[in-house]
């Protein structure tokens, strides 16, 4: 694929270059509908907080910037919380939190988790039977529960960052084992093999040969780290273990536990974080299982 | 079961095979153990401090008691003697399921407690997961068979759309819309507040009342997994022989989609239950939050609400060892269900 594209770019000029992988980005989307769906919603996830803010001051996610316990009117369309927050202000100020920590807890996951498979797969020996042997007990261990003890132990100093790096550093296992999996394929090939009899040393046959023709299968991978370090995330910020001064949506779902909003009636309280996490689920399920086609060539080979 | 192996090799292999599962078991134990005793030396600011400062603002004692109470503390757990003494001191009250005592409800001990909660969750989590299970794995394999009803195809979005979502979130749908607004089910709790538990058929049944909706969106956010896992292996053992000779020998559908197609296609899916156990009980923690139910999640939720350290750890490491313990059985049964590992051609 990157052969061909760059015969094309040499062939035309940068912006017919441009607009035809544009066009094709287009036409693969309408044969790739999940990812294009997956995309959108995504998309739409991500402009609540990047135009949000232009609507609504993020200020009113404090408590006691509204009257305390409305249900949604034209002045506050969400409703306000027990504390008086303005419901659609944390839903701004609140979703990008969650996808951060999302984002920064998948992405450290899959670097380490890169890093140690590759070196596991491509190395092997006793490195590859330690580190193999480690994710292995990690894995078999209930994740939400050990982060539970350490996020109560540093409970006074959580913040977004911090939060996503607990939920990391027990979430590289997976992409150890499975990009170690993917690794073992490819030392077999002959390109490699090649690469290594030419003299190439071992970073360099990792970084030149290994870790370009893993891209599409660590995008992929990528997406479902991030939907597994929110999911970890939220279940902490649920039983009070999140950013205490932060409004994310876990956050949320926390207060209005605690505060009785659901025998008290106050279904817009709790509904308004559940409807934005079930969405971007949905969106990462669908991005995921669309970048599984785009990477699994056997599939994709239906396409063209 | 016959099998052309000599009996010896087959002991041989599967000991090997238990010595190393039951030693893998007591890593994990031990790691669990060892992250709760560092963890909280490693962590900025003290815990018994923050929590015993806590009670002084709430109960208006004197700063001077809160220093002897620390210094009590500190005394009780050795906190003046060597690391690795403290260590083992610690090592050796874990093997006596000694947790220390509660700080929000001192008098009582934190094993006691969780004993306490544990039956709770150990009959939702026992009764949920194997619903789920079956009814996930039935499902499944009847979306790979070709004679299943039509009707049955359409249970695939919505059970996909299901899975997508963590279990506690409908588990909040579930309450407001049953319990709140239909009053089918009761609110919260394990049982009707205020009776006694006893032995009673009447208990019993108001148990079980308590118990559908929580187990209801355990099973419901869980089958889908279940669902898809087996339509997957089922798919494959479509195509073998034995399904068309089955059929052929004009046996009844019934009879050849249970014993020829799903029994051996099911084998996969008990691995994947043991993998499978640890994110159950982690959401099923926070489903019990929601519905107050009193098993060792609410339990948590107090322990983390008070900064009740001592029931903090003493839970998460009584749940590793359960789960730990669970998966242990699953994979020690497993060559029980399946021939192949017996023989030991893996």
């Amino acid at each position: 694929m990157t052969a061909q594209a760059g015969r094309q770019a040499v062939e035309a000029s940068p912006a017919a270059f441009l607009f035809q992988r544009l066009r094709g980005a287009l036409a693969y989307g309408l044969r790739n509908p999940m990812l294009a769906a997956g995309l959108l919603i995504l998309l739409l996830l991500l402009a609540i907080g990047w135009l949000g803010p232009l609507f609504v001051s993020p200020e009113l996610a404090q408590p006691a910037s509204a009257p305390p316990d409305l249900a949604p009117s034209a002045e506050y369309p969400l409703g306000t919380d027990d504390q008086g927050r303005n419901l659609l202000a944390v839903a701004i100020v609140g979703l990008p939190l969650t996808l951060q920590v999302g984002f920064i807890a998948g992405a450290v996951a899959l670097g380490l988790g890169t890093i140690l498979g590759v070196v596991a797969g491509y190395v092997g020996g006793v490195v590859d039977a330690v580190i193999r042997g480690l994710a292995d007990i990690l894995l078999t261990v209930p994740g939400l529960v050990v982060l539970v003890t350490i996020a109560a132990s540093i409970r006074g100093v959580i913040s977004v960052t911090v939060m996503a790096l607990v939920v990391a550093s027990l979430a590289w296992m997976w992409p150890t084992r499975t990009i170690r999996a993917q690794v073992l394929t490819l030392r077999q090939r002959s390109y490699v093999q090649v690469a290594k009899m030419s003299g190439m040393r071992t970073h360099e046959v990792i970084f030149f040969e290994l870790l370009p023709n893993l891209l599409p299968y660590l995008a992929a991978s990528f997406v479902t780290s991030t939907g597994a370090a929110v999911l970890a995330s939220v279940g902490l910020e649920a039983l009070g273990l999140g950013p205490q001064n932060e409004p994310t949506l876990g956050m949320t779902i926390y207060w209005a536990i605690s505060f009785n909003a659901l025998v008290r009636g106050l279904w817009w309280w709790w509904l308004m974080p559940i409807v934005l996490i079930v969405l971007l689920f949905m969106s990462l399920f669908l991005v995921s299982s669309g970048l599984d086609e785009l990477s699994n060539p056997r599939r994709r080979r239906k396409y063209r | 079961m016959a099998t052309t192996e000599p009996p010896r090799r087959v002991l041989r292999l599967s000991r090997s095979h238990v010595l190393r599962r039951i030693g893998l078991f007591f890593l994990v134990v031990w790691g669990a153990a060892t992250l709760n005793f560092f963890l909280p030396r490693l962590a900025p600011g003290d815990p018994i401090r923050e929590r015993l400062f806590r009670m002084s603002t709430q109960g208006g004692y004197t700063q001077q008691g809160i220093e002897e109470m620390v210094k009590a503390y500190q005394a009780e757990f050795g906190l003046d003697q060597p690391l690795w003494l403290q260590y083992l001191r610690y090592l050796r009250d874990i093997v006596q399921l000694d947790f220390g005592y509660s700080l929000t409800l001192y008098p009582a001990k934190a094993i006691d407690l969780i004993m306490s909660a544990l039956p709770w969750t150990i009959m939702l989590l026992l009764v949920s997961t194997i619903l789920s299970f079956v009814l996930g794995t039935l499902l499944g394999a009847g979306l790979a068979w070709r004679k299943s009803p039509r009707s049955l195809h359409i249970t695939v979005g919505p059970l996909l759309a299901l899975s997508a979502i963590p279990y506690y979130m409908l588990g909040l749908i579930l309450v407001y819309v049953f319990a709140f607004v239909l009053h089918l089910f009761p609110l919260s709790g394990g049982y009707t507040a205020g009776q006694l538990p006893t032995m009673t058929p009447a208990f019993f049944l108001d148990v079980l009342h308590h118990s559908v909706l929580p187990a209801a969106s355990i099973v419901l956010t869980s089958m889908g997994s279940w669902a898809l896992g087996m339509r997957g292996m089922m798919v494959t053992t479509e195509g073998e022989d034995y399904m068309t000779f089955a059929e052929m020998r004009g046996l009844r559908d019934r009879t050849v989609f249970l014993w020829y197609g799903l029994r051996n296609a099911i084998l996969p899916q008990f691995t994947s239950l043991a993998l499978a156990l640890g994110h159950i009980v982690s959401g099923a923690l926070i489903v019990e939050v929601i519905f107050t139910y009193p098993g060792v999640g609410s339990l948590l939720f107090q322990a983390i609400q008070g900064a009740d350290y001592f029931l903090i750890y003493g839970i998460v490491f009584m749940v590793v060892v359960a789960i730990a313990l669970a998966t242990l059985l699953v994979d020690l049964a497993y060559p029980l269900l399946d021939p192949r590992i017996r023989t030991g051609s893996k």
